[in-house]
C-alpha cells in the first residue's frame, strides 16, 4: 500500500524527530533548573556564574575533581541499579538507606577479621557477598508482604530501612566497635588492604564493578525472559497473571536483586572510601538517586550517565558551595528543581502531543491507503509516560 | 446516489454540529481521511465501519481528545475549535465510551458528580438529586441514586454513563462508542426506547456500531466508513424508502466493497442464521472436565457454584448466559487462574486442579480472555512481543533465558499473516492497533501450536461479520481436527451456529444443558434467566 521510496524519507524523518524530542525532553528540565537555581543563588547575595564555573573547574575539568566524582558515582551507581529493577516491576523499594547502612555496617564490621584470617581477595569478596545477602534479606518482607497479601511496599519498605539504620548502627556501637576513642566505629581496614585502583588512578575497583553492574541490568532488563517477566508484572500485572508468571516469586526476584545491589553499595562505599563504618554514617544516597533514576526513565544508561553527571554537580558543587560560603543544601535544591522541570516539561509534551501532527502533511499525502486495504487505526494511544509515572501507581 | 444525501435541503431539522474534511494521521496510518458528518438536533445518526475504519478517531476529534489534522468543526454554524475534552463539554457534546469508566465502590449518585462540581469544590446534593431525577425520567431509569455503581447490572451502568455524559444541563450531543456490545436483547431494547426520548428531547445522538442491524434499526441516518474514508451514507429517505435487505446489501457492498456481495449471506441481518455446525461425528475420549466448580464472589468476581462440564475431544460445548454471570470465572478456574474453593479440573483424566496456568497449557489446554486490553496484551510492548506472551523463556525464542528477536518476529510474522492483523509491523506497539486487530493477534496466539483443549470466551466480540466469520470457521475447522472447545458467548446465534450441546449459566450456576436442534433458541432463552434447582 505504501511505496519503499515514499515511505523510507518519513520513516527517517520521524525517528529524528522522536530522538530529537526525547533529548530536548531531557535537556529543557536540567537547563531550567540551573537557570532557577541561579536565581536562588543571586537571591542569596551569591554570583551564580562563578558559582557554576567553579563547580564544574573543580567537578570536571579539575582531573583530581573529575576522579572524585567518578568515585562518587560508584555507589550512586549500583544503588540506581538495584532501584531500576525493582521500580521496572513497578515496585517501589524505598528502603534503600537501610540495605545500603546494612551492608556497609557488616562489611566494615567483619573486613578486619576476614584480613587477618583469609587474607585481601578472599575478605574483598566475602564482605561483599555478606554485604548483597543482607541487602536482599532486607526485602524479603515487603516482598512477601506485597507478593502475597498486597500490602503496600512503599510504607513496609520504608519502615524496614528504618530498622535497618538501627540495627546497622546498634552494630557498629556493639559487637563491631573498636577501641578507638571519639565516635562510635569500626577497625579501619588500612589502606593498601581495600579494593585495588585501576590504571595507577585514585579510582577503585568499586567504579568498575558498578559499571558493569549497571550494564547487565540493562541487558537483563530489556533482553533476558528474566526482565521481560518483570516488565509485564510492572506493566500489567493481569497480563503477567493471565501469561501464567507467577506474581509472587518475581515479587520476590525483583525485590532481592534489587536488596542485594544496594547492599553490594554499602561494601563498594566502605571498601573503596570510607575504610571503616562511623556510627550514625548516612550519606543517605538513596533519596539522592531516586530522582535520578526517574530523569532517566528508569534505563539504566541513561542512569548512568546521570548519576555520573550528578555527582560531578555533588563534588563540584560541596567545593563551590565553600567557597561561596553557603551550605551544600543548594545542591539539593538544584536537583529537586530538576525534578520538578521534568514534571511540568512531560505535561507540556503530553499536552501538546493529543494536538501533534505525528507526521507532516507531504508524507502524510504518501501514507494513504488505498481502497480496501484496511488501515490499522490507534484505538487508544495512550499519553506518553513519564511524569504520570512518578507519581502513580 | 446515496452519498452526499447529508446536504439535501428539506424537512429535515437544521444541521446542529458538521464536521467538514477531517482527516487524522498516526506513524504508519491515516486514521480518518476527509471525513464530512452532519449531526442533527432529534436524530440519531449511525456511523457503522468495520473495526479500523476510524470511527473511533473520529470520536475521539469530537470529544476533544484528538485535534484533527486538517478539517473544519462547525458548531449550529459557528466554526469551533474542540481542543480539549474540556471544550466539548462546554459545547454541550457528551460521550459514553465503551469501557465502563464508573467507580464501583461509589454510589451512582457520586459517579454522576464527579468531575462535574463547582469552583468551590463543594457538591450541591439538592440539585444533583433533582438533574438525577430529571434524567432518570427521561431514561426510564428504575434504581435508586444511592445504588452501588458495582451493584448494578451492566445495562444499568450504562444508564449511568448516559446520564453522566448528559449531565450538565444543555447537552446538545450524545456520542455513544459500541453501546450494545454489553447489552442482553432486553437492554436492548431499552436502550432503542431511551434513544427515542433523548431523540424526542431534541438531542443529537452519534451512535458508532459495527453492526449492519444496529445501524439501520436505532439509526435515522446512516454513514459508512472503510478504511478511514467516508464511503457512502442513507439519509432518512433513503432508510424509510427501501426494504431492509435491500438496505442491508447496498450497506454490506460500502463496506467491503464490490467484492462483498458474496458475503452477503455471512452477514448477520439476512434471514436466520443457517445453522452450519458441525455434522454429527465421532467423538473423542473427554479431554476437559470440570467437577463441582465452586469460587466465592468477591469484589472482582462472581461467585460460581457447582459447576460441572465435561468437553470430548473434537466437541464444541457452548455456555451461554448474559454477561456477568460467573463465565469468565469459570474460563479463569478451568485456565488456572484462579483456585477454587471447592472442586476440580480434570484434562484427559488428569487432576490439574493445582496446577499452574504454564503447566495446564503445556499439557495443551488454551485460555482466550475477554478482556484483550486489560488481560490479554502488555499495551506497552510490541506486537511480537505479546505474541510470545505466554512461551516467554521457552525454546527458540529464549535460549538459557537470552532473547532471540529473529525468532520472535518470525514466529509473530507467522501469526499476523495467518489471521490476517493489520499493524505496520510486527514491532509496532499494541497499543497503536484497533482493538479488533488485537482481538485477531490474541487468537492467533492461542490457535498457535498445538492445542488440544481450549476455552473461548467471547472469540468474535468487536470483530466484524466477516472476521467473525473467520474466527468460527477457525473454531469448526479445529474442532474437526479434534480439538475440545469450550466456547463462551453472549450471542445465542452463535452459538447455535458453532455448538454441539448448549450449556446456560446464570447467576454463577449451571442452570442447565441442551443438544443444539432446532428451536433451541427459546429454550436457551428459559434457561437464561431460571435460577438452578438446588435453591439458595
Amino acid at each position: 500500500m505504501i511505496s519503499g521510496e515514499a515511505r523510507a524519507p518519513g520513516k527517517l524523518k520521524m525517528r529524528a524527530f522522536l530522538l530529537g524530542d526525547a533529548a530536548l525532553t531531557a535537556a529543557v528540565p536540567i537547563v531550567l533548573a540551573f537557570v532557577a537555581n541561579g536565581i536562588l543563588l543571586v537571591a542569596l547575595g551569591r554570583d551564580p556564574f562563578t558559582f557554576y564555573s567553579d563547580m564544574f573547574e573543580r567537578g570536571l575539568f579539575d582531573w583530581e575533581g573529575f576522579q572524585e566524582s567518578i568515585i562518587r558515582s560508584a555507589p550512586l551507581l549500583l544503588i540506581a541499579a538495584g532501584l531500576i529493577v525493582a521500580f521496572r516491576a513497578n515496585l517501589w523499594n524505598l528502603g534503600a538507606d537501610g540495605q545500603f547502612l546494612l551492608g556497609a555496617a557488616l562489611t566494615a564490621g567483619f573486613a578486619p577479621s576476614l584480613l587477618d584470617s583469609l587474607g585481601v581477595w578472599p575478605m574483598l569478596l566475602a564482605t561483599m557477598a555478606i554485604a548483597a545477602l543482607a541487602g536482599a534479606a532486607w526485602t524479603i518482607i515487603p516482598a512477601l508482604l506485597r507478593g502475597r497479601y498486597g500490602v503496600n511496599e512503599i510504607i513496609t519498605t520504608l519502615m524496614m530501612s528504618f530498622i535497618g539504620i538501627g540495627v546497622a548502627n546498634v552494630l557498629v556501637k556493639g559487637p563491631f566497635k573498636t577501641d578507638i576513642g571519639g565516635v562510635a566505629r569500626t577497625d579501619v581496614v588500612p589502606f593498601d588492604e581495600r579494593f585495588p585502583l585501576l590504571f595507577g588512578t585514585r579510582i577503585h575497583l568499586g567504579f568498575a564493578i558498578a559499571v558493569v553492574a549497571i550494564l547487565a541490568i540493562h541487558v537483563l532488563m530489556t533482553r533476558t525472559s528474566l526482565g521481560l517477566r518483570l516488565r509485564i508484572l510492572g506493566a500489567n500485572p493481569r497480563a503477567a497473571l493471565h501469561a501464567g508468571l507467577n506474581p509472587v516469586r518475581l515479587t520476590l526476584i525483583a525485590f532481592m536483586l534489587s536488596g542485594a545491589l544496594i547492599g553490594l553499595s554499602g561494601s563498594v562505599e566502605i571498601l573503596g572510601v570510607q575504610g571503616s563504618f562511623r556510627a550514625d554514617f548516612n550519606p543517605s544516597y538513596g533519596l539522592l538517586v531516586i530522582p535520578l533514576v526517574f530523569l532517566a526513565r528508569l534505563n539504566a544508561i541513561g542512569s548512568l550517565v546521570l548519576v555520573i553527571a550528578f555527582s560531578v554537580i555533588q563534588i563540584g558543587g560541596e567545593s563551590a558551595a565553600r567557597q561561596a560560603e553557603i551550605t551544600t543544601d543548594v545542591l539539593l535544591v538544584l536537583v529537586g528543581m530538576i525534578l520538578l522541570f521534568m514534571a511540568v516539561t512531560e505535561y507540556l509534551r503530553t499536552r501538546r502531543g493529543l494536538g501533534m501532527r505525528f507526521v507532516p502533511p507531504e508524507v502524510a499525502e504518501r501514507l494513504r491507503p488505498l481502497p480496501g486495504e484496511g488501515a490499522a487505526a490507534p484505538s487508544e494511544p495512550r499519553p506518553a509516560v513519564g511524569a504520570g509515572e512518578v507519581g502513580s501507581r | 446516489m446515496a452519498a452526499g444525501t447529508d446536504t439535501q435541503p428539506g424537512s429535515q431539522p437544521a444541521p446542529l454540529c458538521e464536521l467538514r474534511g477531517i482527516s487524522k494521521a498516526f506513524p504508519g496510518v491515516v486514521a480518518n481521511d476527509g471525513i464530512d458528518l452532519t449531526l442533527r438536533a432529534g436524530e440519531v445518526h449511525a456511523l457503522l465501519g468495520e473495526n479500523g475504519a476510524g470511527k473511533s478517531t473520529l470520536i475521539n476529534i469530537l470529544s476533544g481528545m484528538y485535534r484533527p489534522d486538517a478539517g473544519e468543526i462547525r458548531f449550529e454554524g459557528r466554526p469551533v475549535a474542540i481542543d480539549a475534552p474540556r471544550a466539548a463539554i462546554d459545547l454541550g457534546i457528551g460521550t459514553v465510551y465503551q469501557h465502563l469508566t464508573l467507580v464501583p465502590t461509589l454510589s451512582v449518585l457520586e459517579n454522576l458528580t464527579l468531575g462535574s462540581q463547582g469552583g468551590t469544590g463543594r457538591l450541591d446534593l439538592g440539585a444533583a438529586s433533582e438533574r438525577f431525577t430529571q434524567l432518570a425520567e427521561l431514561l426510564g431509569v428504575d434504581f435508586p441514586p444511592g445504588a452501588r455503581a458495582g451493584g448494578l447490572a451492566l445495562g444499568q451502568q450504562q444508564q449511568v454513563e448516559i446520564m453522566k455524559a448528559l449531565w450538565r444541563q444543555g447537552s446538545r450531543v450524545l456520542i455513544l462508542d459500541e453501546p450494545t456490545s454489553m447489552l442482553t436483547p432486553q437492554g436492548y431494547e431499552e436502550l432503542r426506547r431511551e434513544l427515542r426520548h433523548l431523540t424526542a428531547e431534541g438531542l443529537a445522538v452519534l451512535l458508532i456500531t459495527h453492526k449492519l442491524h444496529e445501524a439501520l434499526e436505532l439509526g435515522d441516518r446512516v454513514t459508512v466508513l472503510r478504511a478511514g474514508r467516508k464511503v457512502g451514507s442513507l439519509s432518512p429517505e433513503d432508510l424509510r424508502g427501501h426494504g431492509e435487505a435491500e438496505l442491508s446489501a447496498r450497506i454490506v457492498e460500502m463496506m467491503f466493497g464490490e467484492e462483498a456481495s458474496e458475503l452477503a449471506s455471512a452477514v448477520e441481518v439476512e434471514a436466520a442464521p443457517v445453522a452450519r455446525k458441525l455434522p454429527r461425528r465421532e467423538l473423542g475420549p473427554v479431554a476437559l472436565e470440570a467437577r463441582g466448580l465452586a469460587l466465592d464472589g468477591d469484589v472482582d468476581a462472581v461467585g460460581v457454584r457447582e459447576v460441572g462440564l465435561e468437553v470430548r475431544s473434537g466437541e464444541i460445548v457452548g455456555v451461554a448466559g448474559v454477561d456477568g454471570n460467573g463465565q469468565r470465572e469459570v474460563a479463569e478456574l478451568i485456565a488456572g487462574q484462579r483456585r477454587p474453593r471447592a472442586g476440580e479440573v480434570l484434562l484427559f483424566g488428569e487432576n490439574v486442579t493445582r496446577l499452574g496456568v504454564r503447566e495446564r497449557e503445556r499439557r495443551g489446554l488454551r485460555y482466550l480472555t475477554d478482556d484483550r486490553l486489560g488481560e490479554g496484551t502488555v499495551a506497552d510492548l510490541d506486537v511480537a512481543m505479546n505474541a510470545v506472551l505466554k512461551r516467554i523463556g521457552t525454546q527458540p525464542y529464549w535460549r538459557a533465558g537470552a532473547e532471540r528477536r529473529e525468532e520472535i518476529d518470525r514466529f509473530a510474522q507467522r501469526l499476523v499473516e495467518r489471521f490476517n492483523v493489520h499493524t505496520p509491523s510486527v514491532r509496532s506497539r499494541v497499543a497503536t492497533l484497533s482493538g479488533g486487530n488485537v482481538q485477531k493477534l490474541i487468537l492467533a496466539r492461542e490457535f498457535a501450536g498445538e492445542p488440544r483443549v481450549a476455552v473461548f470466551n467471547k472469540p468474535t466480540h468487536g470483530l466484524d461479520v466477516r472476521t467473525a466469520e473467520f474466527v468460527r470457521d477457525q473454531i469448526r475447522e479445529a474442532a474437526a481436527g479434534g480439538l475440545a472447545v469450550l466456547m463462551i458467548s453472549t450471542e445465542i446465534e452463535e452459538l447455535v451456529d458453532l455448538c454441539d450441546r448448549i450449556a446456560v449459566m446464570s447467576r454463577g450456576e449451571l442452570t442447565g444443558e441442551v443438544e443444539n436442534a432446532p428451536g433451541v433458541e427459546e429454550r436457551i432463552g428459559a434457561l437464561m434467566v431460571a435460577r438452578a434447582g438446588t435453591g439458595r
